[in-house]
């Protein structure tokens, strides 16, 4: 299957600087994508290559199948949403969202503003100057502005870091039911790991210029396959291991021995020193009066952190040298433990995931 | 209470000369003394019928109109550059090009009066005046620009492009309104400065002098001292009017794109 969009061996450099480092990628039509990663990773680079902002140094970026080298951002079917929204300050709200149809005579005006703007839950805000308006509103502008050209992606540039966390979420919520009701490939760029897993179909974690992993939120988050990926996304305790046959006997510090699956290994199975991540929430302690018919462990309780509906606990456990990080959730009935106490924490072997060894 | 009084003796010093200008243009006296003897129009009258001083008055005029638009010009390319593009020793650039702000003028106008006789021997006219007004006035005009260009996202121009619009039309649709206000500051100012300039024009004019030098001829006559006074005091109610005007649309266009005021020139 031949995609929307299609990145050959892109690479970008701005001068000395590798910005984009042998890019491969092909999203779908109607895919929410997601450009996830630390600061200066590349990430804005290559949507400003998709965009048309910035050339590429080597390799071939298609929209629609066709080579977009010397295609300025003018004439590809993309329209992006900036991180400051770029909201023109002098134009009224009505005429920010009309401005792409200036070179569009075709299209009925008025009847396209009102719908774009009721898409976005701006009905009647056509007459507002665009500077006074709150950074929610502001960012619903950039997006009617945006997809009243009917694009057929739609850039999303850290759209979201400008918003407080409630408005954030509710924004999540929204974009997503926008593009499900519009059915467009929208593309995000976030280093927001939370905000790309709640949204994206797929996303593409990107370090250094290069792509670490591409895969959809699940298996990112269960099956990272680099120590990299794992610690970016998420929380993840690292344990090192010996791994000691091809049936993926593995030797895990502290905890013993046991036998993975081999979907447990997604960056394949190398014989020796190697490491398994273990998500906090599953592991568990056990309290007084629950069972288990799982593997358990002594630990010592050394540091407790209570979020409300949760708890984190640093368990000390003996033979492993960094406490395991353990996610409990403050279910009726169960304490929050005390640094110091002694405590059981449950195990299992199907929720380990296999890594590389650290480098 | 002496910070007050220090304050009133400050102004009074600064401005007390120049209240001398309407108070003796309206005497009517030939000679410059006090008491004053009574009040007469006659100066100004002399003014609308000295032919040589509307000659003077239209080549400062001209003179101050294009050293406005060109520096005006100059400025724009050089505050544009300054806040959106990086190149090699862009701050090192930057610098040199603001540097006449601080140069003496007599050392501006004497070497661009051997520029233009000894090497380029072009024969001195209002345009050598103009050439040198623009130098001086530019470095003002990046000044006022550099303010309105750092408050410019770059994104907007991007912004334009991405919805259909090509380079120019981008920075006309959306660059060009929001930095108008500056570009009005930057004009007014240059033609300020420009207008009342003396020392560049002295060396530089040709044959007809531009207003200021026309004064200082007129200086010889203790006679004619009563029509400086008048000519000053229309001077001096046009450049107040012109830089109010100046700050009125800066402050305008800062509400405009709803930025907060962060001082200017007055």
């Amino acid at each position: 299957m031949t995609g929307l969009i299609q990145l050959n061996g892109v690479n970008k450099y701005y001068g000395d600087y590798h910005a984009l480092r042998d890019i491969d990628l092909t999203i779908n039509e109607g895919e929410f994508f997601s450009l996830l990663g630390p600061s200066g990773c590349g990430k804005t680079t290559l949507l400003r290559t998709i965009a048309g902002f910035e050339g590429v140094s080597g390799g071939v970026v298609m929209i629609g199948g066709r080579d977009m080298a010397g295609v300025p951002a003018n004439q590809r079917p993309t329209n992006m949403v900036f991180q400051s929204y770029a909201i023109f300050p002098h134009l009224t709200v009505a005429e920010n969202v009309a401005f792409g149809l200036r070179k569009r005579p075709d299209i009925d005006k008025s009847t396209a503003v009102d719908a774009a703007l009721d898409m976005v839950g701006l009905s009647g805000f056509g007459h507002r100057v665009a500077h006074a308006l709150s950074g929610g509103q502001r960012q619903r502008v950039a997006l009617a502005r945006a997809l009243i050209l009917k694009p057929q992606v739609l850039l999303l540039d850290e759209p979201l870091s400008a918003l407080d966390k409630k408005m954030r979420e509710q924004m999540q919520v929204e974009l997503m039911r926008l593009q499900r009701h519009i059915g467009i490939t929208f593309i995000l760029v976030t280093h927001d790991q939370e905000e790309a897993l709640v949204m994206s179909d797929r996303i593409a974690v990107m370090f250094d210029g290069k792509i670490g992993q591409m895969d959809d939120p699940e298996t990112l988050y269960r099956r990272p396959k680099t120590r990299l990926v794992a610690e970016f996304i998420g929380k993840m305790n690292f344990l090192d291991a010996m791994v000691k046959d091809a049936d993926i006997t593995v030797d895990v510090q502290g905890l013993g021995t046991c036998v993975i699956a081999p979907e447990q290994a997604p960056s394949g199975v190398t014989l020796g020193a190697g490491a398994v991540g273990i998500r906090p929430e599953t592991l568990a302690i056990l309290f007084d009066g629950e069972t288990t018919d799982r593997e358990t462990i002594q630990g010592t309780v050394a540091e407790v952190v209570y979020y409300g509906d949760m708890t984190y606990y640093d368990v000390t456990i003996a033979g492993i040298a960094t406490p395991l990080n353990i996610a409990m959730k403050n279910l009726i009935g169960r304490p929050v433990l005390d640094v110091g106490d002694a405590t059981t924490v449950v195990w299992d072997a199907r929720s380990l995931v296999l890594l590389p060894a650290a480098a | 209470m002496t910070l007050r009084i220090y304050a009133i003796a400050y102004l009074v010093f600064l401005y007390a000369p120049i209240i001398l200008l309407p108070l003796f243009a309206f005497n009517d006296a030939t000679i410059i003394a006090f008491p004053l003897s009574g009040f007469t129009t006659e100066w100004f009258q002399q003014l609308m019928t000295t032919q040589a001083l509307h000659r003077a008055a239209q080549n400062s005029l001209f003179i101050a109109v294009l050293t406005a638009l060109l520096s005006t010009i100059l400025g724009v390319c050089a505050a544009r550059a300054g806040a959106m593009y990086d190149f090699p020793l862009k701050r090192g650039i930057l610098g040199l090009v603001m540097i006449p702000l601080v140069l003496p003028e007599i050392i501006v106008a004497v070497s661009l009066l051997v520029v233009a006789v000894q090497i380029f021997d072009v024969g001195l006219s209002n345009w050598t005046v103009i050439a040198a007004h623009v130098l001086i006035c530019t470095p003002f005009s990046i000044a006022i620009l550099n303010g309105a260009f750092q408050n410019l996202d770059p994104a907007m121009e991007e912004a334009a492009m991405d919805l259909g619009e090509s380079r120019w039309s981008a920075f006309r649709l959306v660059t060009l309104p929001l930095v108008m206000p500056g570009i009005i500051a930057s004009m007014l100012i240059a033609f300020t400065i420009s207008l009342d300039e003396f020392i560049i024009a002295f060396f530089l004019t040709g044959a007809n002098p531009t207003m200021p030098v026309y004064i200082w001829g007129l200086l010889r006559f203790p006679a004619s001292l009563p029509v400086v006074m008048a000519l000053g005091t229309i001077l001096v109610a046009l450049s107040i009017a012109l830089l109010t005007c100046a700050e009125l649309l800066r402050r305008r266009g800062m509400a405009r794109v709803g930025l907060k005021d962060k001082g200017g020139f007055i």
